[in-house]
């Protein structure tokens, strides 16, 4: 679908890392070049009309975004980076504050380092739920890990490897009568499936614009107003204070107070395009499509006897698998030879391995403008008894 | 050296690499190296003995380049002295790098001397032999 939109699909690209980055359509870079020839001013700093323009369209982007993700008020989004800052930010600026030594966080050995990683930092005693036997993580299993110390579920909306969609209305239901936080990672659910903080009542989330067809270095960070008041600044600078003397510092209102310094602003400018780009094919009509596209390949992958696949039956939209008694990294390889781009490797998750017992694995990764004959080529190049031999390139 | 000539010793070398698994005996040196632009991992033990290498013995996951050279890196190493391998290493990377080298004294890691058309192969064709370079270099 829609794959005028984008200039790279006029090669003969095959395009299959969506799980990394999603392409870019025209109207996003279109907006990034306006802001570079039109209104280049930073956002919040000067009162003449040009900067105004831009300051408005920075916010208006802010309400883009709380509609997208249905918050009650705009004042429950920070502009960051990206996930991993948005992550980051809601561990190191709510939860090293909120939590003592005797608190536990729930996650599961699916989740991407960037949740993993600064829970671990924080030295809070963590727990890992267990996996299903086809790898998917239930509420069952994160149930069975509750004490009455648990403070925090911490697990992505959808995980970027095995792709299982996990049902957080329920999760956060069965949380909120424990009295536990929930922190939802959307990086790969924003733009893939809905996304409603409020219908599905999620505390904290965390999402990157540049995985639904966003710019890069762009990131979301929801809390929920109560939450948001309550997160401290891990960055401070400019834009952040109303005013500090040599003994007191003044910050701002959240959500101001959380984004210091200079921000990526032609980056959420063109957030507010990619989300009316999104609205505009609608976010059902995508999950469905990829839905489809992804039944459909493997359905013809299954059929080749030289492959292990690992999440043969999940919601999202990756494959993970390894051809027989090849390395990953070979295979992604021999298939950039064909043009198809796919990834290799742990996919930022070092830890799903000790579940699954395979390290290194090659996933493909689906997104609404990918195809029926992207998919045949795919099955086609693999159809081969000598990957291995042809990736060599010798 | 033919082109299928290099395949087959570059898929022997993969499928059935020399002395991989590790003795976990401390009179050998033990290294490790990630790759930090790829996948492969290589834990290295080596023995050195009177200024000869005794031994040398791998363990890890990584592409059939990075695997094969380091098998056969292995082969050509193991009984030399300390210098002539580093000669070898410092000649067989002055290959992969695409500068003069002297071809005589690489033998079977010839197999790999054109993988200097390949930017993405480089990285893993000298993964190993920078681990035992790195051992030889302090110890
Ligand atoms: C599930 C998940 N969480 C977090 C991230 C981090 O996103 P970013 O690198 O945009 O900060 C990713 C990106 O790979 C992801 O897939």
């Amino acid at each position: 679908m829609h794959r005028d939109d984008f200039n790279i699909l006029n090669t003969n690209i095959i395009y299959f890392d969506n799980g990394a980055t999603s392409l870019k359509p025209k109207c996003v870079t279109d907006s990034i070049n306006k802001y570079y020839s039109e209104y280049p001013m930073n956002a919040h700093r000067g009162d003449y009309n040009l900067s105004m323009l831009t300051s408005n369209l920075y916010e208006k982007s802010r309400d883009k975004v709380k509609e997208f993700i249905n918050a009650k008020s705009s004042k429950e989004i920070v502009f960051t980076s990206g996930a991993t800052e948005s992550l980051n930010m809601i561990i190191n600026g709510y939860f090293k504050h909120a939590l003592n030594s005797n608190d536990e966080v729930i996650l599961s050995k699916s989740e991407h380092a960037s949740l993993i990683l600064p829970f671990m930092e924080l030295g809070v005693k963590i727990k890992y739920a267990d996996l299903d036997e086809d790898y998917k993580l239930s509420l069952d299993n994160i149930s069975q890990k509750v004490t009455n110390n648990t403070k925090v579920i911490a697990l992505s909306h959808i995980s970027n490897v095995i792709g299982d969609k996990r049902d957080i209305k329920s999760i956060c239901e069965f949380a909120h009568k424990n009295n536990i936080l929930v922190v939802v990672d959307a990086a790969q659910s924003l733009g893939h499936t809905l996304v409603d903080v409020t219908d599905m009542d999620i505390d904290f989330l965390a999402g990157s614009a540049h995985k639904f067809c966003g710019p890069m270095g762009v990131g979301i960070l929801y809390a929920k107003e109560e939450l948001m008041k309550n997160i401290k600044p891990v960055t401070t600078g400019g834009g952040v204070t109303s005013s500090f003397r040599e003994d007191e510092i003044v910050y701002k209102d959240y959500p101001f107070n959380l984004e210091a310094g200079t921000r990526n602003v032609p980056g959420v400018i063109a957030l507010a395009d990619t989300i009316d780009y999104i609205n505009s094919i609608g976010v059902n009509t995508i999950e469905e499509y990829v839905s489809d596209l992804r039944k459909y390949l493997i359905t013809k992958l299954s059929k080749l006897d030289n492959l292990d696949i690992y999440n043969k039956d999940i919601d999202g939209s990756t494959i993970i698998f390894n051809v027989k008694g090849v390395f990953a990294q070979d295979t992604s390889l021999y298939l950039d030879k064909k043009n198809i781009c796919v990834r290799s490797g742990d996919h930022c998750d070092k830890m799903l391995h000790e579940v699954t017992g395979v390290k290194n694995t090659v996933r493909v990764s689906l997104y609404f403008y990918n195809t029926i004959e992207e998919c045949d080529k795919l099955v086609e190049a693999l159809d081969n008894k000598n990957i291995l031999e042809e990736s060599l390139g010798i | 050296m033919d082109s299928n000539i290099k395949r087959e010793l570059i898929l022997d070398n993969f499928n059935y690499p020399n002395n991989k698994g590790l003795t976990n005996d401390p009179s050998y040196i033990k290294k490790s190296n990630k790759n930090p632009s790829c996948i492969d991992h290589f834990d290295i033990e080596l023995k050195i003995e009177d200024g000869i290498v005794k031994d040398i013995r791998f363990d890890g996951e990584a592409c059939a380049i990075a695997t094969s050279s380091l098998s056969i890196a292995i082969h050509r190493f193991i009984g030399k002295s300390k210098e002539e391998v580093l000669n070898i290493i410092d000649n067989y990377k002055k290959m992969v790098n695409e500068e003069e080298y002297d071809s005589s004294i690489l033998e079977d890691l010839l197999a790999f001397d054109e993988i200097y058309l390949q930017e993405s192969r480089k990285t893993c064709a000298t993964l190993g032999v920078n681990i035992i370079e790195d051992i030889l270099e302090n110890n």
